[in-house]
């Protein structure tokens, strides 16, 4: 095909990809605009299946069908629930493909190919491409594992560990810099590129708790769209520098965004050693605890819960675990059919991923316009009846509003202890991921409900009927 | 094409990232980051170069591998958005 005729053809689907993230901007439009963001991808596939240097299909057929499947199952299977852990595989997914196309090209180079731009750049670019796919991929391999909790799932720390991951990133330099210094001569230094930044991958990401996944997540997001754009600059092609520099802002809009919420800087996120110095100044449990813990039961709570006219639902990871949000619901709706007026207070770092209760919440079929930021339902938390906190405990902790000292002093929480009774829904006192007492518990106000959180739920649900 | 327009090209479609981004509601993260996630599959289209060159069997193999990767990740992150944001859609507040 007239090589006029595919970059039109590209250039549609550049404008495709950005029509389509536009519609994400309302749920409204969401649908449609994920659906021009496919069709974009496919017209851009169909018109380099055309062209004229795709001599023969057989591999190109089996690695279509493969992926096709197997990525279906995999999207039309998985749970709500583990939707981080499914983001975070597609992400490596990404991130290799474009490590492995830098690498084919750069061998085809060796070995008589021709290239489309200046060998340096070509060089350069396939080292860049490399070093950042194969970093995503075990990043999120890592990321993965760590969010299915099968290991690794606290910080892994080791001395000297911030020396080891410098000596892996200047290797992997040096290694690139030899192969742009002799292209066709030292191609073959690429694979050890791959193998040094799959290590460095692991090496940066298993530091890393659990709870600060999203940033992780969100930070290998936007790696996975500068190594499309990376090979891009290798193969001189428009539509994978523009879509994949997209992705990479995105990524870079929503790890601040996550960074913002928990007050830390990306720098002491991915570094950065939490706890340490500021821990001991923290309170003991004991202290904090003793004799000022009320528990409640399903009956009481069905009791206070009648005839309220507002309460709002603090839900957080621990909602997840337990996918109690179909339960929620149909708390909520019996609330609703009483008068009581109900929301949702969503924290930006509820959960494991952006975003991460929405769609849980979605699932369950709660409107989206009963979710509510931070921002806009704190003021309403001082007239509030009642606020029931979900699985969530970091988010709501006063400490960081007025304790200093405190190792989360400034972040940003929900101000549920403003409420004029506060339910919390919690399997035990038991810290957060911050690994800190909340003095919420202790309040005069706050009565414990112990217990899972779909089970919880269900007994007060069965309690209310009772009533 | 030469490198500088390679670069203008990169540096404005970043700024036109972030200008719509920035746009989307907190309750669309997630699928903002499937779906943008699916869009940086796009490097099936080196891929597909690579697996269909017939230059020579290592630029083939890396080819395919590419291709699986590369249409996993778009094929599973399309659909999976889809499947979310349906879920956002069907109901009205």
């Amino acid at each position: 095909m007239n090589p006029i005729v595919t970059n039109l053809a590209y250039l549609l689907a550049s404008v495709l990809f950005i029509f389509g993230l536009k519609g994400l901007t309302h749920p409204r439009t969401a649908v449609r605009g994920n659906r021009l963001g496919a069709f974009g991808m496919l017209i851009a596939i169909v018109v380099t299946l055309v062209d004229r240097n795709v001599m023969t299909y057989q591999w190109i057929i089996a690695g279509l069908a493969l992926g096709t499947v197997i990525g279906a199952v995999m999207a039309v299977k998985i749970e709500m629930t583990a939707m981080p852990e499914l983001v975070a595989v597609f992400n490596g997914f990404g991130g290799v493909a474009s490590a492995l196309v830098a690498g084919a090209e750069l061998f085809r180079y060796a070995h008589g190919g021709t290239v489309e731009v200046p060998v340096t750049q070509f060089a350069i670019a396939a080292g860049a491409s490399g070093l950042i796919g194969m970093v995503t991929f075990t990043g999120s391999m890592i990321a993965f594992i760590k969010l299915r909790g099968f290991a690794f799932s606290g910080n892994v720390k080791y001395p000297g560990d911030q020396v080891v991951k410098a000596l892996f990133a200047l290797a992997c330099l040096a290694l690139i810099v030899m192969i742009v210094g002799d292209p066709s001569g030292q191609y073959e230094l690429y694979w050890y590129v791959m193998l040094v930044s799959a290590v460095l991958g692991v090496l940066v990401v298993i530091p890393i708790g659990g709870a600060d996944m999203p940033v992780v997540i969100t930070l290998l997001n936007s790696y996975s769209g500068l190594a499309a754009a990376a090979t891009g600059f290798v193969l001189d092609n428009t539509v994978l520098i523009i879509a994949g520099s997209l992705v990479g802002a995105s990524g870079i809009i929503l790890t601040l965004i996550m960074c913002k919420a928990m007050n830390r800087s990306l720098n002491n996120v991915l570094f950065g050693t939490w706890g340490g110095d500021a821990m001991a100044s923290v309170p003991g449990a004991d202290e904090i605890y003793e004799g000022k813990i009320k528990a409640t039961s399903a009956e009481e709570v069905a009791m206070m819960l009648d005839g309220l006219s507002s309460v709002i639902i603090v839900p957080g990871y621990g909602l997840a675990v337990a996918q109690a949000q179909h339960a929620v619901r149909d708390l909520a709706n019996m609330l609703k059919a009483n008068g009581t007026d109900v929301k949702y207070a969503i924290h930006p770092v509820a959960g494991r991923m952006p975003g991460h209760m929405n769609v849980l919440l979605a699932e369950a079929d709660v409107p989206y316009d009963e979710l509510v930021e931070m921002d806009l339902i704190n003021p309403a938390f001082a007239q509030c009846d009642l606020a029931i906190v979900l699985g969530a405990n970091d988010v709501v902790n006063p400490s960081a509003r007025e304790d200093p000292t405190s190792p989360i002093a400034g972040m940003p929480i929900l101000d549920v202890d403003y409420a004029r009774t506060v339910v919390v829904i919690k399997r035990s006192l038991s810290p957060g991921f911050a690994g800190i007492p909340n003095p919420l518990f202790a309040k005069d106000n706050t009565l414990m409900f112990f217990g899972d959180a779909k089970q919880n739920m269900l007994d007060l649900i069965a309690a209310i009927k009772d009533a | 094409m030469e490198l500088v327009l390679l670069l203008t090209i990169f540096i404005l479609a970043i700024f036109v990232g972030f200008e719509i981004i920035t746009k989307v509601p907190p309750t669309l993260h997630t699928p903002l980051m499937s779906g943008s996630n699916a869009i940086s599959g796009i490097s099936i289209i080196g891929a597909l170069l690579a697996a269909g060159s017939q230059h020579n069997q290592v630029t083939t193999l890396l080819g395919f591998l590419a291709v699986f990767f590369a249409t996993l990740n778009v094929v599973g992150g399309f659909m999976v958005t889809n499947r979310m944001l349906e879920m956002f859609k069907k109901k009205k507040g």
